[in-house]
């Protein structure tokens, strides 16, 4: 476990949604499941987190975007 | 009646699964289901919410998904290490479906486990960084006469500039890549997340995925922490992780399932 040492600078405080969804939705063995969701497909999970960004407070309140289109 | 909800798959080995894993996608107690020296992390999760249906409907609610995704995150991550994550929303009709799957595919599965063992994944993102003062409007120079002319060609000056910029650190972020997959057992790039989705207004030029060896863990943190330095005022370089080795969990065989691959 030592191994993950890693200057204070370098260590990751909270896992970002979207580099979650990269993994979450986009990773992961794929394997058919009887009822396995047909999201395997980049584009609609980039509806999907797009469609989640317009709605989720907690990324904007963190995001820097001081005048950016963010969301509404 | 429940579902049965797939986290990961792992060695069935003689170390118990840690006894203190978090709440599954239902708030369930996540348990495990054996077959052929293998184990599957598992939830039950409840039939009305989790038929394909439901699902999909689910996925377009953005609270529902991120808690969900969430969730299936803390307990692939609570494994520590030597599971292989399964795609979100992997749901079977019961125990004796994830058993028949683990059998169907034992020696895909173990090749698998044996590429990510002692190895773990790092993200490393690098955006181009625009935060230079010197892009402000330089009103004073301009010649009185053809202010038009002037306007337009300091655009076009401008907007080379921006070009020529963007282009540089495009290639510095190939470099990025190209030095970290030399540390990396394997590597690959997940598609750059629009601004949108990050908050930043600067463009993402690399969204890459590493998986390294547990005795190349420093040398790999070492080499993130140069790069910064090295592309310091041109690129920000940011490094996530570690992760569970979500983006390089695969079978070596086709995906098909226990009951016959149902094509989509």
């Amino acid at each position: 476990m030592s191994a993950y040492d890693l200057a204070p600078e370098l260590r990751q405080h909270e896992v970002a949604l979207v580099d979650l969804l990269d993994r979450v939705l986009a990773g992961g063995v794929v394997i058919a499941g009887e009822i396995t969701l047909s999201i395997a497909d980049v584009d609609l999970v980039r509806i999907s987190l797009r469609a989640l960004i317009a709605s989720v407070s907690s990324l904007v309140a963190d995001g820097p975007t001081a005048d950016g289109g963010a969301g509404p | 009646m429940t579902h049965t909800w797939l986290y990961a798959v792992a060695p069935a080995g003689p170390d118990p699964l840690p006894p203190d894993l978090p709440g599954g996608v239902a708030d369930e107690g996540p348990r495990t289901v054996t077959a052929d020296g293998l184990l599957a992390v598992v939830g039950s999760v409840p039939t009305p919410d989790f038929d394909s249906d439901t699902l999909q409907r689910h996925l377009g609610e953005p609270q529902w998904l991120e808690r969900t995704a969430r969730a299936h995150h803390r307990v692939v991550s609570a494994l520590g290490g030597r599971a292989l994550p399964v795609r979100y929303g992997t749901v079977y009709r019961d125990d004796d479906r994830v058993r028949a799957l683990l059998t169907a595919h034992a020696d895909g599965f173990r090749a698998a486990l044996a590429g990510i063992a002692d190895r773990t994944e790092w993200g490393v993102k690098a955006y181009q960084d625009r935060t230079d003062p010197d892009e402000g409007d330089e009103e004073d120079g301009a010649p009185e006469d053809r202010p038009g002319t002037a306007y337009l060609l300091r655009r076009r000056s401008a907007r080379d500039r921006a070009d020529r910029a963007l282009a540089d650190a495009a290639e510095r972020a190939r470099q990025v890549h190209r030095t970290l997959a030399g540390l990396a057992d394997r590597s690959t790039e997940h598609p750059p997340q629009p601004p949108e989705a990050t908050g930043v207004r600067d463009p993402m030029l690399l969204n890459g995925a590493y998986l390294v060896h547990r005795s190349r863990a420093a040398e790999f943190a070492r080499a993130v922490t140069g790069l910064q330095r090295l592309h310091g005022p041109v690129l920000r370089v940011e490094l996530t992780g570690p992760w569970p080795p979500y983006s390089f969990a695969d079978l070596p065989i086709g995906p098909s399932g226990p009951s016959g691959g149902d094509a989509e």
